[in-house]
């Protein structure tokens, strides 16, 4: 058994301690936000937060997780509630077919709880390893500019 | 004290030396120490960090009030055979002129030529904190500095007596890979024996090479010009500025630097063939073969979960990389390049491809890269590494990848 911290829950998985996060998300817990996509830590529909730091939960097995603060895209907020990432991602309209946009939006979670005010430069430097096939990323751009100008003025990060 | 001189119009020289001095340059991995992370390229300002502090590489565009602008030929010339500056000071020996005491006339030149040309940057470093005063760089180089030209070798072709002539003068190999003594002088009689740069271990290039395949002069020859070749780990930490560089060098150059630093490794071709059919043999995971080590099972847990992914295909399938019995990381006497490639992963330069592993340094904690380290280290069937968790601890900036 093997004990998970994930958004503020507590859950003893019964698996593999090899067993990529992702699986166990999607397959154990019904969290389907984080996606798959290569499998190999290349493109970053996975991502997740651990602690504060975006990792691939394709490639991140169970058995470093244990102790760990995991977060996924369902800790943004929900459908009727969502929080200023998610905010900021539907009034710019940033998702095309929407498959990168739970990385991207953990991503940018990441960066933007460690530098509230990051420049554009940084931002592109930050997301680099998230990749997107629509081409939305100017959009994208500007979703993370515009959630971090409402997290300022909310004066919170979710 | 070599008078100011007015800089040369970038128009009074010829093009072609100019060419060959962008080459040359290319060649002496210049840019990487005198251009900082983010400036205009040879504007100085990049840190090297000694075990006598930080030396910052100057500004060698023809500014006048901080680049070179107001350097002559002669000048110039003296800095690279001396280890002098313009004004007759001492220059610490983090700029290699041990090796470039050798560099031919003509090929000064060319490199001046280059350099005069490049667009003036008014960009000053900052203070060097070098705990030795300069003056005192007078003792060290009665001691250890040895100027002089490159002879060749009568007894060996002309395209290895090049590359020797290269990779000993401007291409300063060994002022990475050979070890120095505790004054920081490399220690000539184990030239090319490896060593540790920063936080980096440069591998040995001579016959005690850990490479599991051991390299040949074609294999080198297509590392250098493309940072990535079969059978061996891609260029990582700072070896990937050195390939970068590289790309611009003449190919003929880059192959006969490859000629003459394959010779290093002067084991029987019998036995070096051997030994590359056996890493070969037992792919993807050699010999790690199980253990009681409950280390050596956590990581072998990490492994499975987090590399295997990649790392158990093979380069010939799309996404695949390097079965890791054949990287050097896990054969070497130290364990930080490991470490540091675990942590930081490899990352591609904008446009680069074929450069890519995710960085493990968030997912995993201390205990965790020690696992790991335990469990890889046994696919070479070398000793532990005797100091692994306390390497852990102390390699910890990942983006340091000082010369």
């Amino acid at each position: 058994m093997i004990a998970l911290e994930i958004n503020g829950h507590s859950h003893r998985i019964d698996a593999d301690p090899a067993t990529p996060l992702l699986y166990v998300l999607r397959g154990e817990l019904g969290l389907n936000g984080a996606k798959f996509g290569c499998g190999l830590g290349q493109c970053g529909a996975c991502t997740v937060l651990v602690d504060a730091d975006p990792i691939f939960s394709c490639i991140t097995p169970i058995s470093a997780l244990q102790g760990r603060r995991i977060r996924t895209v369902e800790a943004l907020g929900t459908i009727d509630d969502p929080g200023p990432m998610q905010r900021a991602f539907i009034e710019e309209q940033a998702a095309q077919c929407g498959y990168c946009i739970a990385g991207m939006m953990m991503r940018a979670q990441g960066l933007l709880e460690r530098r509230p005010d990051p420049s554009e430069a940084e931002i592109r430097r930050h997301l680099a390893p998230g990749l997107c096939r629509c081409g939305t990323h100017l959009r994208i751009l500007r979703a993370v500019g515009r959630a971090a100008q409402m997290m300022k003025a909310a004066g919170r990060s979710r | 004290m070599i008078e100011p001189a007015a800089a040369p119009p970038p128009s009074s020289f010829d093009a072609g030396l100019v060419g060959r001095g962008a080459e040359l340059a290319a060649i002496g991995n210049c840019a990487s120490c005198h251009t900082s992370s983010d400036g205009p390229p040879y504007a100085g300002g990049f840190p090297v960090h000694t075990p006598f502090g930080t030396v910052y590489g100057t500004n060698l565009t023809p500014d006048v009030e901080t680049g070179i602008g107001h350097w002559s030929l002669d000048a110039f010339t003296r800095a690279m055979r001396e280890g002098l500056d313009r004004e007759g000071r001492h220059l610490y020996p983090a700029f290699p002129y041990p090796h470039f005491t050798r560099v031919r006339d003509e090929d000064i030149e060319a490199l001046y030529a280059f350099l005069m040309t490049r667009a003036p940057v008014a960009a000053r470093p900052p203070a060097n904190t070098v705990i030795v005063p300069r003056p005192l760089l007078g003792v060290w180089k009665a001691l250890y500095f040895v100027p002089g030209r490159f002879h060749d070798d009568p007894n060996r072709d002309a395209r290895w007596n090049r590359g020797a002539y290269l990779a000993e003068g401007l291409a300063h190999c060994g002022a990475c890979h050979t070890p120095r003594n505790q004054l920081g002088a490399e220690l000539v009689q184990r030239g090319y024996a490896g060593a540790r740069v920063s936080d980096w271990q440069a591998p040995a290039l001579d016959a005690t090479s850990t490479s599991p395949v051991p390299w040949t002069e074609d294999a080198l020859a297509r590392y250098l010009d493309q940072g990535i070749v079969r059978d061996h780990a891609l260029a990582a930490g700072p070896m990937a500025g050195v390939v970068r560089n590289l790309a611009h060098a003449a190919p003929d150059d880059v192959r006969d630097v490859a000629r003459y630093i394959s010779s290093l490794d002067d084991r029987p071709e019998v036995e070096r063939d051997r030994r590359a059919s056996r890493a070969l043999a037992s792919l993807p995971r050699a010999r790690a073969r199980g253990s009681d080590d409950p280390a050596w099972q956590r990581g072998e847990q990490l492994y499975n979960g987090a590399c295997a992914a990649c790392h158990d295909r093979g380069r010939a399938v799309d996404g695949g990389a390097l079965p890791l019995p054949l990287a050097i990381a896990i054969t070497l006497p130290q364990p930080s390049n490991l470490i540091h490639i675990v942590r930081a992963g490899i990352l591609p330069q904008e446009h680069e491809q074929r450069r890519w592993m995710p960085a493990f340094g968030p997912a995993l904690t201390d205990s965790e890269v020690v696992d790991l380290a335990v469990y890889l280290r046994s696919m070479t069937g070398r000793p532990a590494w005797s100091n692994l968790a306390e390497a852990v601890r102390n390699v910890h900036d990942p983006q340091e990848t000082a010369p």
